[in-house]
């Protein structure tokens, strides 16, 4: 591994995100449109702020599904096109591979997140009690969160059209189970216990800590859930590194 | 001197078939080495092994005295493949400017390789937009960076005009005059007349290797592919 060749590969996916500006403008305003969706079709509905209830649910699912899709596409294709084993045959660690892929679309979502928690704290009026920063730290967690499982999608996917039918199978079970919309303590026991296990659970749960504090400050147990959002995600990146083989067959 | 490659009793298992059977091939430094037979027969495999891309390799493997594929070689072997391995969505200096940074070279190589490949002219052209011929002359500058010791290119003429094919022949002819191991692939037999050395690989064995002119005097053939249907004739009787 060298910060040569890791800088090398995030400014080359820079460069291709680049050429394709229709995917830029999707993955930058999307996450916006959703949310200024949910608010309208509720903004006649009496009571509160939908945006308090699903704005934070949403701000940390949005960045997950998007680096998700984007990642296990992007590798599909250099495992295809042979760029990838043309990296490899060359002096490249499998470190500078995935972390210069984390460093370009990190940069991404950063301007995803800043949009769409922005437009949420702004206009759509969204409670939060933490300090906003914070709101952009677990969108953070959560994009790397997306970035490290389409790493590990793209090596049982053997086409595009695959790797993109993980996105419901991996994300929709994950959404039912994480308390968005059933309280996790009246799920059946079973499905409380899986929750317990799926990173999406805690990457939510942070989001709504992070609004629920007072004072500038996140609420008790927020820090944890995003230390076992970055630990998971850390972990699935590391079982990713080993799917880029050098020598296959 | 030390051959660039040294491979001996070679045997690779692909898919659970054995699909190499124990293969002999040297290439020294300078030398312009040729590897022809049917679709098929094992080139890409073979190659794939020398670059230490490939799995379920076994018996002796070495490339530039070392195990064939560790770090200490692989700065130093230029690769082709049968696919282009290039993105097609960046331009060609693009694509060069990448992998010279993962070399460490710098901005004059890649203007030097594209010169080389002939196509100082389309440069800033997105790859994906080139004819197939540029294409694949993108992805053999790319092998050319970094002034490999050792260059194995898997079929790079294919598909490509006369004229072209002719260029890149005394171009592969003039990286070997300059010290380069170079192995070659083609099905194309008689390009590989303009080979120091060529190796007839069919059904995962080398049937027959030697000079051009070994070759032809052996079978008594005219041409290169004369040569190789004599030869599978002989093997046959
Ligand atoms: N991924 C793979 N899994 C299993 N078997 C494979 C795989 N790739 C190739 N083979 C088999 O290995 C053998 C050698 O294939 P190889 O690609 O090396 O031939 P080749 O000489 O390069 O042919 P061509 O001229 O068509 O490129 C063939 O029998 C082929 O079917
Ligand atoms: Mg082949």
């Amino acid at each position: 591994m060298s910060p040569r060749i890791t800088l090398a590969v995030a400014r080359r996916v820079i460069r291709q995100l680049r050429r394709d500006p229709r995917t830029i403008a999707l993955l930058l305003f999307v996450p916006c449109l959703v949310l200024l969706l949910l608010w309208w079709v509720f903004s006649e509905v009496a009571g509160g702020n939908i945006i308090d209830t699903f704005g934070p649910a949403l701000i940390a699912f949005m960045p997950f599904t998007v680096m998700f899709i984007v990642t296990s596409v992007t590798m599909l294709r250099e495992r295809t096109a042979g760029t990838l084993e043309r990296m490899l045959a060359m002096p490249t660690g499998r470190a500078d591979i995935l972390l210069g892929y984390a460093l370009a679309l990190l940069s991404v979502c950063l301007v995803q997140a800043a949009l769409v928690i922005g437009l949420g704290v702004g206009p759509l009026g969204m409670e939060v009690g933490g300090p906003v920063w914070a709101l952009l730290l677990v969108a953070l967690a959560d994009s790397f969160l997306g970035t490290a499982l389409g790493l590990a999608v793209s090596a049982f996917a053997r086409t595009e059209f695959q790797a993109v039918q993980f996105m419901p199978a991996l994300v929709f079970p994950q959404l039912l189970l994480c308390g968005l919309f059933v309280p996790r303590e009246t799920m059946p026991g079973a499905a409380q216990a899986i929750s317990d296990f799926l990173p999406l659970t805690y990457a939510i749960e942070a989001m709504q800590g992070v609004q629920a504090g007072a004072d500038g400050h996140v609420a008790d147990g927020t820090w944890t859930d995003l230390l076992i959002v970055v630990g998971i995600a850390v972990v699935v990146l590391a079982l990713g590194t080993l799917t880029l083989r050098r020598r296959t067959d | 001197m030390e051959p660039v490659v040294e491979v001996a009793d070679l045997r690779v298992t692909r898919g659970g078939r054995e699909v190499l059977h124990g293969l002999d091939l040297t290439v020294g430094a300078g030398e312009l080495v040729g590897i022809v037979g049917p679709s098929g027969g094992g080139k890409s495999t073979l190659m794939r092994a020398i670059v230490g891309v490939q799995s379920g390799v076994e018996g002796t493997l070495r490339v530039l005295g070392q195990q064939a594929g560790s770090p200490g070689v692989r700065g130093r072997v230029g690769y082709v493949t049968q696919v282009g391995a290039i993105y097609s969505d960046l331009t060609a200096r693009e694509n060069l400017e990448f992998f010279a940074a993962i070399h460490g070279v710098g901005a004059d190589q890649v203007r030097q390789v594209l010169a080389t490949v002939d196509l100082a002219e389309a440069g800033d052209q997105v790859v994906g937009t080139m004819s197939g011929g540029q294409q694949s002359r993108v992805s053999l500058a790319t092998a050319l960076l970094g002034d490999p010791s050792l260059l194995v290119l898997d079929e790079p003429t294919v598909g490509l005009d006369p004229v072209l094919r002719r260029s890149l022949w005394a171009t592969f002819a003039d990286l070997a005059a300059g010290g380069a191991g170079v192995l070659v692939s083609t099905h194309v037999m008689d390009e590989a007349e303009r080979c120091d050395r060529i190796a007839l690989l069919r059904e995962g064995r080398v049937l027959a290797a030697g000079t051009p002119s070994e070759l032809l005097e052996r079978t008594g053939a005219g041409s290169v592919e004369g040569a190789f249907l004599a030869l599978i004739d002989e093997a046959a009787a």
